[in-house]
């Protein structure tokens, strides 16, 4: 059998399971559809988060970032784990005491303002919108290498699936179909990683292998640094990103996490605040099982890419180098006419003649290390899995938001339940599309930095906003208008100049890349809102009494 | 206008704050700001520098104790408050 079949089996059969299961849980309410009529338990409810969580970026894209940069690759590592915590003890315990299903609810409600709704279903959709697009690029990148096609044809034909998917079966449906997903893509990312770490350190657990020595007794870090530091690379353990920007792009994705509008109405499909605590105790185990495993994955990848393709003929050039370069996703031009690969870095004499994405890294790793076919194929429907469950968990939000919050709490308060969800189906639709287009043209070729700007747009938006309002009595509804509106507007342009306006690297604020950006538009949005608070009205009575209201755990 | 704070708001905010610095030197501290420092001082972890491995494996790890410590010592404090409820 040939590997094209395994994966489509895989494929189909993975698919098979999520349709099935989306089926029989079928949503029948506006409840169900939103929030799964809120009775989900917290460990189903964990692992359908942290399904919804790690998306392509994380699945496809960050290994190989760390195998690319090395250290500079735990902003990713650090930056969507550490935001979990910000997430779970700041944020949605009061929330989903507050009980009520989207975000913008939340802030239209707090700040006592259609305005305030207003602005926050604007800032969801930017932050979603830039999110999918990062999936669809994802499952196009996916698509492109499992039937050998360029990758906007593969961005259509995802599109395509998440479309009959994503519809199907609401909130219900996605939360149990994630449970299946979650779980075929842990076994995709960490048993390709077992394989590996067996064969080049001799030990079954990756996180050991990378801290211990490789089969001849040397230390596998030391291997790698020294491979870099001969190709003219930096050193793996130390990266070069300055101190300042890895902490502002850390910072920046850590509170993009908690500003989430996706992750956030996870919480909402428990029942009380202790299980949503549980829940996210959960969620955080289940995702650090793969992003332990990604260092050591990323740190694999690139021993076995260099030693398999570096300084190699023309003819020893293994079999798979010819896929991925029908596909477009790898590249070798022999600058210097020898016939053979050189694999060089910026700080080496000689020019490279290797080129490949960074998303392709984990998907390419199976192949590098020869591994069983049926290994390739389980990581393939892993990568579809992990684009596909978090695309429709981003649809679901955004089409939430224009038919809920939208039309019925500000145009048409008088929109029946049917019609609500009718709405919130042409929404999905039309994101789709946009989505797509921006899939085929994205602001980055590289997935994990345009879901990093998703992130910065999150944090310099809805967690100052979030924040203040379930800790201060005092923030009113001008404060948090117009911080929001500085914060994402300063965002949203910074990343726009420079992504898609031709701005230099020079230009940069303090030497901040655009995916680092969000932090600084966070600390906008709580200056302005301070400012504009304290020279504005102080919140109605009951507005202060919600807010006492929300962090006490049970009525 | 201000009321005293109750014991339980007391309670919760001491355990934010400590969660929240142990998160932060974890994290910041040890994978970004002090990395180089301690790449070099600290005792390695297996083959791989302190603040590296703090990084790419050390902070994960502290997230996820942090929100466990967060779950128990949380619900504790519900329980010492009156705050429980009857069905679970």
């Amino acid at each position: 059998m040939s590997q094209q079949t395994l994966n489509l089996i895989f494929i189909g059969l993975s698919f098979a399971l999520y349709i099935v299961i989306a089926i029989r849980s079928r949503a029948s309410s506006t409840k169900e559809y939103y929030i799964a009529g809120g009775g989900v338990s917290p460990f189903a409810n964990g692992m359908a988060t942290a399904a919804d969580w790690m998306s392509a970026a994380t699945f496809i894209s960050m290994a190989g970032t760390v195998a690319i940069s090395g250290y500079d690759g735990s902003r990713f590592l650090m930056g969507w784990t550490g935001g979990f915590v910000l997430l779970t003890i700041l944020m949605v315990p009061f929330l989903r005491k507050f009980g009520k299903a989207t975000v913008p609810d939340f802030i239209g409600d707090r700040y006592y303002s259609k305005t305030a709704r207003a602005v926050a279903v604007v800032c969801a959709l930017f932050i979603c919108m830039t999110y999918i697009m990062g999936q669809m690029r994802g499952v196009g990148v996916v698509f492109s290498q499992l039937f050998g096609i360029g990758i906007p044809a593969g961005v259509l034909a995802g599109a395509l699936i998440v479309f009959i998917y994503a519809g199907l079966g609401g909130m219900k449906g996605i939360t149990y179909t994630q449970v299946a997903q979650y779980s075929v893509m842990a076994f995709a990312y960490t048993i390709p990683a077992i394989f590996i770490a067996l064969m080049l350190t001799g030990n079954a657990i990756p996180q050991v292998g990378l801290v211990g020595n490789t089969l001849d007794g040397v230390s596998f870090l030391d291997k790698l640094n020294n491979i870099n530091h001969e190709l003219g690379f930096h050193q793996y353990t130390a990266g070069k990103l300055s101190t300042l920007n890895m902490f502002c792009i850390t910072a920046a994705l850590m509170c993009g996490t908690a500003g989430l509008p996706h992750v956030i109405v996870r919480f909402f499909t428990v029942k009380n605040v202790r299980a949503v605590r549980k829940s996210a105790a959960w969620t955080l185990a289940f995702i650090a099982v793969v992003y332990l495993t990604a260092p050591a994955v990323g740190a694999f990848a690139r021993v076995n890419l260099i030693e398999s393709l570096n300084e190699k003929k023309a003819k020893e050039l293994p079999v798979w180098f010819a896929e991925f370069e029908k596909t477009g996703q790898m590249s070798w031009e022999d600058k210097n006419n020898d016939g053979v690969v050189q694999y060089r870095g910026p700080m080496h004499e000689q020019e490279n003649e290797l080129y490949f994405g960074n998303d392709i890294m984990v998907m390419a790793n199976p192949s590098m290390a020869n591994l069983p076919m049926w290994v390739i194929a389980l990581l393939m429907a892993g990568c579809i899995a992990a684009a596909l469950s978090t695309a429709a968990g981003l649809l679901l939000v955004l089409s939430t938001s224009i038919s809920h919050d939208l039309m019925k709490k500000i145009i048409r308060p008088d929109l029946s339940d049917k019609d609500e969800v009718k709405w919130a189906r042409i929404a999905s639709f039309i994101a789709l599309l946009i989505a797509t287009y921006f899939g085929i043209n994205p602001p980055s070729t590289f997935i994990a930095k345009t879901v990093a700007f998703a992130f910065g747009l999150a944090a310099s938006s809805f967690f100052p906003t979030l924040l203040l309002g379930i800790f201060s009595k005092r923030m009113n509804k001008e404060g948090a208008i117009a911080g929001m509106i500085a914060g994402i507007g300063f965002t949203f342009s910074y990343i726009v100049y420079f992504q898609f306006m031709g701005g230099t690297s020079d230009q940069y604020f303090l030497g901040i890349t655009p995916e680092g950006i969000g932090f600084i538009g966070m600390i906008i949005n709580f200056i302005i809102s301070f400012l504009v608070c304290i020279f504005t009205s102080s919140p109605p009575e009951d507005v202060i009494e919600m807010v006492e209201e929300i962090h006490i755990p049970i009525k | 206008m201000k009321k005293a704070l109750s014991s339980y708001e007391k309670t919760c905010n001491v355990i934010l704050f400590v969660l929240l610095s142990i998160w932060f030197v974890a994290s910041f501290g040890c994978g970004i700001l002090f990395r180089e420092w301690l790449d070099q001082n600290a005792p390695s972890i297996g083959n791989a520098p302190f603040g590296f491995w703090m990084a790419q494996q050390g902070s994960i790890i502290t997230f996820v104790l942090i929100i466990i410590a967060y779950v128990i010592l949380m619900n504790r404090a519900d329980d010492k408050h009156g705050y429980k409820e009857d069905n679970d």
